[in-house]
């Protein structure tokens, strides 16, 4: 989608379960002045929390480090918004991305995970892609258009 | 962490679980730990998560539930979800997590 960029922001945290919150609170706050339903913002909440969840887990396997969120905010007149979020970690990276992606895929060595957090991304964003090399980080990419009020009826 | 004594109660061999206002891996663990402990302390049979003050829930809250039934199935028991939002019984509903959780 062209349209111009209303709003940017970008965030660095470390990797530390207590920012989950923290990156759902900000990304809400970034798209609350957008008219949308109560629905979409939970969507993009969850989200979010997903993917700094993975990055915190299974990029720093625990042992902190810096999470990197940034998100882009873009306006077409005649489409509405367009919302980008990037996720990137400095971790351990994914080997095989389209395995970890499938539907209840978990690493072994837990089993307290339910396997869905890619499934949600995917569920409640319009387009999410995952770049991973081991031992270099990962970086998820995900986009949610939010219909001009118009549009909508 | 939600080691408050009022959030887990112990009725019949029932486990009920308040659970936070936002139920996600930072709440997990405690969650986890808390409810385990009283499994194995009160022959607890079946587990009742009640999501009255929950807002949001993302895929840990899947978790917490999937490793609670993996401890208490072999012994007969049942996991129900009461007091769910609209948003959170979708979200149980569409995972496929119906197949092991009653939302009642």
């Amino acid at each position: 989608m062209e349209g111009n960029v209303i709003n940017e922001i970008k965030l660095e945290f470390e990797a530390v379960s207590e920012n989950e919150g923290l990156a759902r609170v900000v990304i809400a706050t970034f798209i609350s002045a957008l008219d949308i339903t109560v629905d979409e913002l939970e969507d993009v909440k969850t989200a979010v929390s997903e993917a700094v969840t993975n990055a915190i887990i299974h990029g720093y396997e625990e042992k902190g480090g810096t999470v990197v969120m940034s998100a882009v905010l873009k306006k077409d007149d005649s489409i509405g918004h367009l919302l980008t979020i990037e996720i990137c970690d400095t971790g351990v990276g994914i080997e095989d991305v389209e395995k970890a992606m499938q539907p209840m895929f978990t690493t072994g060595s837990e089993n307290e995970r339910s396997g869905m957090g890619f499934s949600f991304m995917e569920a409640f964003m319009d387009r999410v892609t995952v770049t991973s090399s081991p031992n270099m980080g990962t970086m998820v990419h995900m986009e949610k258009q939010f219909k001009a009020y118009d549009a909508r009826q | 962490m939600g080691t408050k004594t009022q959030e887990y109660a112990i009725i019949d061999n029932y486990l009920c679980i308040k659970m936070p206002a936002e139920v996600d891996h930072h709440k997990a663990s405690g969650i986890r730990e808390c409810a385990d402990q009283l499994i194995l302390d009160d022959k607890v049979k079946n587990i009742v998560f009640d999501f009255e003050d929950t807002t949001f829930m993302d895929s840990s809250g899947l978790g917490i539930i999937i490793g609670r039934y993996r401890k208490i199935s072999c012994f007969g028991g049942k996991v129900y979800a009461v007091n769910a939002n609209e948003r959170i019984t979708r979200l149980l509903t569409t995972s496929g997590m119906t197949a092991i959780v009653q939302v009642v």
